[in-house]
């Protein structure tokens, strides 16, 4: 009954091999690579989505499309970037680097494991089928209402408002189970020795995440629900005819709208310190702090929802509570940013690709975070509010904020999860061509808003033309120095300089004790953590 | 089997399985028919009964290796606090599903309808609507043969419902009766308080019936009856539905327990389940005293 045991009952599995290795696979690794590629996969095709949406924009008058596909673009840009390629990106890391770093065999519930990502592809073909099926002239293409499905426009949307609306149950299905699974296994897998507050900051980072997951996303599925019966079944919740109201949508949807910025977040804020402690070869300043602020964050995070909507109408008390509550946002979160700066500060910085990603990162979701303490100003607000400025804040959040921080991620585990490093010209090029071209997309966006130009319309006013094309020009750079970062993982994954099993000189924690690859089954026996 | 019993410090991870893959696929064909029918399009109900069998079937199958594996002993204290923990976070979960319907509720009779029945008459098209809860709302709805604005008749609290109240907290006794016997190793106490649980749900599911039935036909009372029609069964049929699964979970869990599944140390599936019942019980509470009585 010892470890031979184990060993024995290990050789006893049978893996199938080729297509059903993934279909069935109960491992962690195998799990998290599928969720990692998906990721990758739809940021493509949600890049390509917003491509076509910026070469309309290229100029003032409609070249292009319609209005009405045009709007179904930017909705579903954003729903795949969010749901199907930022949040998946978290949750492949959360499966192949969690176990690893608190020594588990693997996830606690790995046959949910397995569900939860299998309810992803299903999703996505819900999302985008009503495009196809347009084609074939059934309904009237995909949800065209946005991302955030605003009633009373979604109630009279057409059949893609349906589509979006099961693709969004499935999402949150999936997602319920990933924080389940996340939440067991670090309460419960983590190796002898290892108390909480020794535990990684990507572990705590994802914690909260699955807290917030928890708490907002089974709302959401509430909301959606509410808008089918509204849409199908009779009822009146956001019908004020019937004593309901068009804002309680708003409500409903920026009560998981909000947090679900953390959600995307959270994750990357945790693994970047490791990140910046490794490239700086000194310990992270100010764990203890760190695990508090990501704490006050995530309660925060629930509380002040309707500064997303300040011009929509409401008493003064409620404007002036949602103000300060969600500007107190930014202590916990200026603690993060002294901790990550103080972190760097006197070490023996080198920058490889990882690094210069992890540093580009705090300098730009800086920018983000800034430029959405401004919009929370709600005498300001009045001024900002859909405009582009919008636009321009909340990808510098989520693309430099959540992409970049994922990229960075992504370079800094590849040489563990393949063996192999990567090209590291090939990371540098790509880091300063995504850099560049990011803050040439979004910074003339800024101006845009600033000047008045709304969001969401095909069409401009002559006097916006000029920043809308070199935000276009630089938004195709961005678009296809991303190739690069294909080509680099790709090529990486098939072959390369072997990599050690630290891969990098100051990387510290218990992932960089395995060899890269790490085995199939990673710590059978769990390590005794002093 | 003698390889897969385990000690303690190897926890157990499945072998590969297609269930949940296969799962997915019913659920994609049961979502993209149930759209196709309401949207007047071909093959929605096949598809959706289709989907909904293979559903069954590998909820069917999943389950059963999941008993089985307890069955051969291949859960330790270990693998048994996964299932603890994994199962209180669903139930948050499912807390947060039923807030996001009380929100709305409590969004529309406080903040919404009050709202409408201030403004000044010049400045809106309903005139004569005053924020009266219970309310179908300003734009008037046809309750069986009269037209109704704003106040209408709801269900009556202590009739039915009181009664549905007092069969669910009578149900969360019994449960906890059969949790005594199952830590006393006493399987007749056990099965008889599972059987009495079964009995309650069942008789609730029937209560519930006859509530709609004479809502829908003598009432008027339906889905499209506004704010109160919409909460009121969206509510109690949310709830409805999951006093409905969690009475076919204790269906399962009596007859593991009539098999002898269960001793005082092994038996997350009964807690697990227990566990889901209370949540429904309080979740009624919630409902009676919101929807029903104030």
């Amino acid at each position: 009954m010892s470890s031979t045991t184990a060993a024995h009952h290990d050789e006893h599995h049978d893996h199938p091999t080729g297509i059903m290795r993934w279909l069935t696979t109960t491992n962690h690794k195998d799990i998290g690579t599928m969720y990692l590629t998906f990721s990758l996969i739809m940021f493509l095709v949600g890049g390509a989505m917003i491509l076509a949406v910026r070469a309309e924009l290229f100029q003032p008058g409609l070249q292009l499309m319609k209005p009405e596909f045009y709007n179904q673009l930017i909705g579903v840009h954003a729903l795949v970037m969010i749901f199907a390629a930022l949040m998946p990106a978290a949750t492949g890391f959360a499966n192949w680097m969690l176990p690893l770093q608190i020594g588990a065999p693997d996830m606690a519930l790995p046959r949910l494991n397995n569900w939860g990502f299998w309810l992803l592809p299903p999703a996505a073909i819900l999302l985008t089928l009503p495009f196809t099926l347009a084609l074939f002239g059934i309904g009237d293409g995909a949800i065209a209402t946005g991302w955030t499905f605003y009633t009373p426009l979604s109630i009279q949307g057409g059949i893609g408002v349906d589509f979006a609306i099961f693709s969004v149950h499935l999402l949150g299905v999936s997602s319920v189970l990933g924080s389940i699974n996340v939440i067991v296994t670090i309460l419960n897998m983590r190796a002898p020795g290892m108390t909480l507050m020794k535990m990684p900051m990507f572990a705590w980072g994802w914690l909260v995440t699955a807290f917030l997951l928890i708490a907002t996303i089974p709302v959401l599925a509430g909301a959606v629900t509410m808008l089918l019966t509204d849409r199908h079944f009779g009822t009146h919740f956001f019908d004020a005819a019937g004593g309901g109201d068009p804002i309680l949508f708003q409500h409903l949807f920026w009560f998981f709208g909000h947090p679900e910025v953390y959600i995307v977040l959270l994750p990357v804020w945790g693994f970047m310190p490791q990140i910046l402690q490794t490239f700086s070869r000194k310990p992270m300043y100010g764990y203890k702090a760190q695990v508090v602020s990501l704490w006050a964050i995530g309660a925060l995070a629930l509380v002040v929802w309707a500064h997303h909507f300040f011009t929509v109408g409401m008493p003064v008390p409620a404007l002036l509570y949602f103000m300060y509550s969600t500007m107190a946002i930014s202590l916990p979160l200026a603690v993060l940013f002294f901790c990550w700066i103080a972190t760097i500060w006197k070490g023996s910085l080198s920058f490889e690709t990882p690094m210069l990603f992890a540093t580009g990162w705090i300098v730009l979701f800086g920018i983000g975070g800034l430029t959405g303490l401004v919009l929370a100003d709600v005498a300001a607000d009045a001024q900002y509010h859909h405009s582009y400025f919008v636009v321009a804040h909340f990808h510098y959040t989520l693309f430099a904020g959540g992409m970049m921080g994922v990229m960075s991620g992504v370079y800094y585990w590849l040489p563990k999860m393949t063996g192999h490093m990567f090209s590291e010209r090939l990371g540098k090029l790509h880091f300063w061509l995504t850099a560049i071209s990011f803050n040439l997309t979004f910074i003339p966006q800024f101006f845009l808003g600033l000047a008045g130009m709304p969001r969401r319309i095909p069409d401009y006013a002559l006097q916006f033309a000029e920043f809308n094309a070199i935000s276009t020009v630089a938004a195709f750079v961005l678009g296809f120095s991303q190739l690069i970062f294909v080509y680099n993982i790709v090529s990486c994954a098939r072959g390369g300089k072997k990599a050690t099993d630290r891969v990098w000189e100051g990387a510290e924690g218990l992932e960089w004790t395995l060899p890269s690859p790490p085995p199939y089954h990673s710590f059978t026996e769990q390590p005794i953590v002093k | 089997m003698s390889s897969q019993t385990h000690n303690a410090n190897h926890y157990y991870v499945p072998n590969p399985v297609a269930y949940p893959v296969i799962m997915s696929a019913g659920l994609l064909a049961l979502a993209s028919g149930f759209i196709f029918n309401i949207n007047n399009f071909p093959a929605g109900k096949g598809m959706m009964i289709a989907g909904a069998l293979v559903i069954l079937g590998m909820v069917f199958k999943w389950m059963g290796s999941v008993i089985a594996e307890s069955q051969n002993g291949l859960y330790t204290k270990w693998e048994d606090k996964s299932f603890r923990v994994g199962m209180i976070v669903f139930i948050c979960s499912e807390v947060a599903f039923f807030a996001a319907f009380f929100g709305a509720l409590f969004f529309m009779r406080v903040i919404a309808i009050p709202e409408l029945a201030s403004f000044d008459p010049q400045f809106t098209m309903y005139k004569d609507f005053t924020a009266a809860w219970p309310s179908a709302g300003p734009g008037g709805v046809v309750l069986g043969k009269e037209y109704v604005v704003g106040h209408l008749n709801p269900m009556e609290a202590w009739g039915l419902p009181a009664i549905n109240t007092l069969i669910l907290l009578t149900s969360g006794a019994t449960v906890t009766w059969a949790h005594w016997g199952l830590l006393k190793n006493n399987r007749k106490q056990l099965v008889i308080g599972l059987f009495l649980t079964v009995a309650l749900g069942i008789s609730f599911l029937a209560c519930q019936a006859v509530e709609y039935h004479h809502a829908y036909t003598e009432m008027g009372l339906t889905l499209g009856s506004g704010a109160y029609g919409a909460s009121f069964f969206m509510l109690t049929g949310f709830h409805g539905f999951h006093v409905m699964l969690g009475t076919l979970m204790l269906i399962v869990i009596l007859l593991r327990s009539m098999k002898g599944h269960f001793d005082a140390d092994h038996h997350f599936g009964f807690e697990g389940v227990a566990w889901y019942w209370h949540f429904v019980d309080v979740v009624w509470l919630g409902l009676f005293v919101f929807v029903y009585w104030l």
